[in-house]
C-alpha cells in the first residue's frame, strides 16, 4: 500500500508540467517546484529523526548554507552549478560533520536545543554579512549555470530537474535505511545501550547519519536559491526549521515518502488556506495535533492504512 | 594464572549517598560458570554495567585476559570479545527475530559503513542468525516481530544476540527473569550446553539454577562480596546463611 500511495504521489508531481501548460499557469511550475524542494528538506531530516531518532531543530541551517553557497558565488560571479552545486553540498556537509562533533554527545531536548542554537549562530553570521545582504538578503542574478546540459531558467526544464533529484534523493534514502548502515542506525534509534553492548561504536554512524543528512539539506538549499533567485537570514530563521520537522511530523516518519507527503500537505495547505484567510495557521494548528493524536504514522500511514508503530519502551 | 579470562579489583561505584559497589574484586576462569547472587539492590547490576563497560567505576581495573580494559567502551570491550544479556529485556522490537540476531552477527562482521546492499537479504548475516535461532529453539519464530515473542521467547532471544557475538566471556544478567519453571529449566539447559563456548558471569536469584550451573558463587550484600567459593562451600558458609540464603529459601 505504502508503495501505491508513493508511486501515486510521485506521478501527479511528474505530470504537474504538462498541467501547467494545458491550463497555461506556468505559477503551478514554482509551487510544486517547491513543493519537491522542501521534500528534499523534510527527507533528509527524516533519516535522521525517523530512522535515528535524532531529532534537529535546526535543519534549515543547512538550507540557507547551501542557498548562501550558491548566492555568494554568484555574487562573485561564479556562475557554474558545477562548483556551485558541490560547494553548497560541501560546505553543508561539512557543517554538519563538525556540528554533529558537538550535538551529538546529547540527546533528547538538549540535543534539540543545541541543533537550533548552531543554526541560530549561522542566522545571525548571515545576518551580519552586510557585504552579501545582511538582513535584506542577497539576490541572485543569475541562476546556476550548468554550461547548456541543462538551462535552470526554463520552468518545464528546472522542474523536471528538481524531481529528478527528488527520486534520488528517495531512492538513496530507501536503500540507506535497508543496508547494514541503515540498521545500525535504527537499532540505535531503538535501543543505544544495546547496540553499544552487541558492539557497535554507534557514534561514528550517527554521525555519518547527521552528515549525510546535512548535505542532502543542503541540494535542496542551492535548490531553494535557484527557485527564489534569492536568498537571505529568512531561509535558516528557526521558524522555517519548525517547518521542516512538522512536514516530517505530518507525511509520518515511518516510510521514506512520508515526507514528501508531508511538504506536499503542509505547503499546498498553507497556500490555498491563506487564500481563504490570513489566519490559516488556526486550521494549520489543529490539523497537525489531529495527525499526531489519530495518525502516528502520519498521512503516509493514514493513507497505506498502517497501524502505528509498536515503539520500544 | 593465565587462565583467568576476566578480572575486576577493587571496583568501587557511588550514586550520591549509596555505595553500589564496594571495592568490589571477582575473578572469571576459563571454562567456568561464576554466578553472583545476592539481595535486591546488592549491587549485581551496576557491577555488570561496569565490567560491560557501560558506566565507568569510580576506581578500581578491569582485565578482560592480560589487557587492561578499564578505559575502554562498552562496543570496544565487545569487540574483544566480551558479550551481554540485559536483565530487562532489550531486544529490538520491531525488527523480526532473525534480524535481531542478525544485528548481533553484523556487530562482528567488519565495519557497517555500507549503504548499498539490503542486510535483509544479506547472506552473511542472515545463514548465522537462521544457525543461532535453530540452535535456541526460536526457528520457527525467525519471521515473528520481536515485539509478538512472548517473554520466555524473548528472553531467550535477549541470548541468542548475546551469543551471536561469539563472545569468550559472556555476562548474563538474571536470565531466568519472569520465566515459569517449564522455561527456567530450558533455559539452565541452554546455559549448561554454553560451557564449551565461553566462560559465564551468571548473576541470577533462581537457585535451583544456579546451584545446577555454577562452578564458583560470589556473594553480594550492600555492594560488597561477603563470600566467593564453591556451590558446597557458599551452602555451608553461616555468614551467607544469615544475610542472604536462609532468608531466601523461606521466602
Ligand atoms: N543509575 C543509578 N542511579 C542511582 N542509584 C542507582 C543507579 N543504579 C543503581 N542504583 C542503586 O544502586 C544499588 C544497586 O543496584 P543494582 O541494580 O546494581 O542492584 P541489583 O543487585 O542488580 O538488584 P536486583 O536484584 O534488584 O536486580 C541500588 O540501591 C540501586 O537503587
Ligand atoms: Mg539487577
Amino acid at each position: 500500500m505504502e508503495r501505491i500511495v508513493t508511486i501515486a504521489v510521485l506521478i501527479a508531481l511528474a505530470a504537474v508540467p504538462l498541467l501547467a501548460s494545458v491550463f497555461d499557469a506556468p505559477f503551478y511550475l514554482d509551487l510544486f517546484g517547491r513543493v519537491m524542494i522542501y521534500a528534499i528538506a523534510a527527507i533528509s531530516l527524516n533519516l535522521i529523526m525517523g530512522y535515528g531518532g535524532m531529532v534537529s531543530f535546526g535543519h534549515a541551517a543547512f538550507l540557507g548554507l547551501g542557498g548562501y553557497a550558491v548566492g555568494i558565488l554568484a555574487k562573485e560571479g561564479i556562475d557554474s552549478g558545477f562548483v556551485q552545486w558541490p560547494l553548497a553540498i560541501g560546505s553543508c556537509a561539512l557543517f554538519a560533520l563538525l556540528t554533529g562533533l558537538v550535538v551529538l554527545r546529547t540527546s533528547g531536548a538538549y540535543f534539540i536545543m543545541i541543533t537550533l542554537a548552531f543554526a541560530q549562530m549561522l542566522f545571525f553570521l548571515f545576518t551580519s554579512l552586510a557585504e552579501y545582504g545582511g538582513d535584506d538578503g542577497l539576490t541572485i542574478w543569475t541562476r546556476s549555470d550548468f554550461a547548456g546540459l541543462i538551462d535552470l531558467n526554463d520552468g518545464a526544464s528546472f522542474y523536471y530537474l528538481i524531481f529528478a533529484l527528488l527520486l534520488a534523493c528517495l531512492g538513496i534514502s530507501a536503500r540507506l535505511i535497508d543496508s547494514r548502515f541503515g540498521m545500525v542506525l535504527r537499532g540505535a534509534k531503538a535501543n543505544e545501550r544495546r547496540m553499544q553492548a552487541i558492539g557497535f561504536p554507534t557514534f561514528r554512524y550517527k554521525l555519518a547519519a547527521y552528515t549525510i543528512s546535512g548535505a542532502m539539506c543542503g541540494l535542496a538549499g542551492a535548490l531553494l536559491a535557484n527557485q527564489a533567485e534569492f536568498v537571505g537570514p529568512s531561509v535558516l530563521h528557526w521558524s522555517r526549521s519548525g517547518e521542516i520537522l512538522v512536514m516530517v511530523v505530518l507525511g509520518g516518519m515511518g516510510g521514506v515518502a512520508g515526507p514528501v507527503l508531508g511538504a506536499a500537505t503542509y505547503l499546498l495547505l498553507s497556500y490555498f488556506l491563506a487564500d481563504l484567510t490570513k489566519h490559516w495557521a488556526i486550521i494549520m494548528g489543529p490539523l497537525l495535533i489531529l495527525v499526531v493524536l489519530f495518525a502516528r504514522g502520519g498521512l503516509l500511514g493514514l493513507l497505506s492504512g498502517r497501524r502505528a508503530k509498536t515503539d520500544a519502551p | 594464572m593465565s587462565d583467568i579470562l576476566l578480572r575486576a579489583e577493587g571496583i568501587t561505584k557511588r550514586y550520591g549517598g549509596i555505595l553500589a559497589c564496594d571495592n568490589v574484586g571477582i575473578e572469571l576462569r576459563a571454562g567456568e560458570t561464576h554466578a553472583v547472587i545476592g539481595p535486591n539492590g546488592a549491587g549485581k547490576t551496576t557491577l555488570l554495567a561496569q565490567l560491560a563497560g557501560e558506566i565507568a567505576p569510580d576506581s578500581g581495573r578491569i582485565h578482560l585476559g592480560a589487557r587492561d580494559v578499564t578505559d575502554l567502551r562498552a562496543p570496544e570491550r565487545a569487540a574483544l570479545g566480551l558479550g551481554r544479556s540485559f536483565q530487562i529485556t532489550s531486544v529490538f522490537r520491531e525488527f523480526t527475530t532473525r534480524q535481531n540476531v542478525a544485528l548481533a552477527v553484523q556487530a562482528h562482521d567488519g565495519h557497517s559503513f555500507r549503504f548499498w546492499r539490503k542486510a535483509r537479504t544479506d547472506a552473511a548475516l542472515i545463514e548465522p542468525a537462521r544457525a543461532m535461532l535453530d540452535r535456541l529453539g526460536l526457528g520457527d519464530r525467525a519471521g515473528v516481530p520481536a515485539a509478538l515473542l512472548s517473554h520466555g521467547e524473548q528472553r531467550q532471544l535477549e541470548l541468542a544476540m548475546a551469543l551471536a557475538t561469539k563472545p569468550r566471556v559472556l555476562l548474563l544478567d538474571e536470565p531466568m527473569a519472569g520465566m515459569g519453571a517449564a522455561d527456567s529449566e530450558r533455559m539452565t539447559q541452554l546455559l549448561s550446553a554454553l560451557k564449551s563456548e565461553a566462560a559465564l558471569l551468571l548473576v541470577e536469584h533462581d537457585m535451583d539454577a544456579v546451584f545446577a550451573l555454577a562452578d564458583r558463587i560470589t556473594v553480594m550484600t550492600y555492594g560488597r562480596v561477603i563470600a566467593t567459593g564453591t556451590p558446597a562451600e557458599i551452602r555451608a558458609n553461616q555468614v551467607v546463611r544469615d544475610a542472604y540464603l536462609g532468608a531466601d529459601e523461606a521466602a
